[in-house]
């Protein structure tokens, strides 16, 4: 019974000794981000790791998933006769929720695990210490690119995505199933603004890029610097991230709609 | 990969990016369309509003011309105050005397307010009153009365 009680206790510890050394790093990391104005040209290393590579996965994933939102509400809202509303909900489903959130996990899984791989790798291959050894400070040079990178690739992803998503709705509601195309187009813009759903899907994009690159940083920055070590930082980023994306929308949603 | 591919590779990315708001901004939501912010604003009140919502489109002729910019209950006259922003373009068009109604597109579809302009000379100004209003039609009470007309005839 104490054995166990001590197990839990240790996890728990264990566990706020963690969050804190994640706000530390955090703090650390965000004081270096000044440094990035000296050398903007790792900026755009990191960006085409993190944004470019993620681009195809992105736009691939939002056109299908914008057909198949088209061809599901068709088929409800043929029964009404309010076909002409398609172009509604694919643009505020898409804006609104599953833009900033499918291209979270998506970015989570292609770019944030790349990003813990990559740090944790420089751990265990001991060149975060080399870079300390020549004085060059690996939050500056390491952290802090990769990290401004995610936080501004994630949002102008989901931008990308709610986009092909709408004329995937387009290709699929209009060209095929045969929606008036103005209809589409007008019923879109009566529902949709540009401030309060355009704009809060832009903010849900900023927020999940920056947990999503404090966690994947943070976990190949604190990973066990083995082989065993990196590839259980890896998976625990996806987890984490994902779960942190879906709690974080939840609560955003709650707050702005 | 070499440095100034990568560079062109990001170029091309960020206008992607501007790309799709672009398409965000013209095609899926309204900035291109009347905005509550230029405008006059006029108040009608009603006695029952319906299913009217804020940023519900007000038409004149079934041309918009403005939007329902709030919605509010006025304790003292027991009625529902909605304000009306109109679009610049038509200030000093509609007479003092003009009737907003509120009325339903199609059978299940949104509720707008419609202006019907009447004949006086002075024209609506900035937060004038709209006072010949006209309230929602509610399935309940038509069928209420319906029903009172039909027992009273008989």
């Amino acid at each position: 019974m104490i054995d166990f009680l001590q197990r839990f206790g240790r996890t728990w510890i264990d566990m706020v000794g963690r969050l804190g050394r994640a706000t530390l790093f955090l703090l650390h990391m965000l004081g270096a981000l000044g440094s990035l104005f000296a050398r903007p040209s790792l900026l755009v290393k990191q960006l085409y790791a993190s944004g470019v590579m993620t681009l195809s996965i992105v736009l691939v994933s939002g056109l299908f998933v914008g057909m198949v939102l088209a061809l599901q509400a068709y088929n409800t809202l043929i029964d009404f006769g309010q076909e002409n509303r398609v172009g509604t909900l694919v643009a505020l489903t898409l804006v609104r929720e599953l833009g900033p959130v499918v291209t979270g996990l998506l970015f989570a899984g292609r770019a944030g695990s790349a990003m813990t791989a990559e740090i944790g790798l420089m751990k265990a291959t001991e060149q975060l210490s080399g870079l300390e050894m020549m004085a060059v400070d690996p939050y500056k040079r390491v952290f802090a690119p990769r990290f401004l990178a995610g936080f501004l690739a994630l949002p102008m992803l989901a931008a990308m995505f709610s986009a092909i998503g709408v004329i995937g709705g387009h290709l699929i509601g209009v060209d095929v199933l045969g929606v008036d195309a103005s209809a589409y187009w007008s019923q879109m813009q009566n529902a949709t603004s540009f401030y309060s759903d355009v704009g809060n899907g832009l903010i849900k994009g900023l927020v999940f890029g920056f947990v999503v690159s404090w966690i994947a940083i943070f976990e190949g920055a604190d990973c066990i610097p083995t082989s065993e070590g990196v590839s259980s930082a890896t998976t625990r980023t996806v987890v984490y991230s994902s779960l942190a994306i879906l709690g974080l929308d939840f609560l955003l949603t709650a707050v702005m709609f | 990969m070499n440095s100034r591919a990568i560079d062109v590779l990001v170029g091309v990315f960020m206008l992607l990016f501007f790309g799709a708001m672009f398409i965000l901004a013209m095609k899926v939501s309204n900035l291109t369309s009347l905005t509550s912010s230029a405008g006059y604003t006029l108040v009608a009140k009603f006695e029952n509003v319906g299913g009217l919502k804020a940023r519900a489109s007000v038409a004149a002729s079934g041309v918009k011309v403005g939007e329902v910019s709030a919605i509010s209950y006025d304790p003292e006259t027991f009625e529902a105050s909605v304000t009306l922003t109109i679009d610049e373009t038509f200030s000093d068009t509609f007479p003092t005397d003009t009737t907003a109604s509120i009325y339903t597109a199609g059978l299940l579809g949104e509720q707008y307010i419609g202006l019907d302009p009447g004949a006086e000379i002075d024209m609506l100004q900035d937060s004038d009153e709209i006072t010949l209003t006209q309230s929602a039609i509610v399935l309940e009470r038509l069928i209420g009365q319906v029903l009172f007309s039909r027992s009273g005839g008989s």
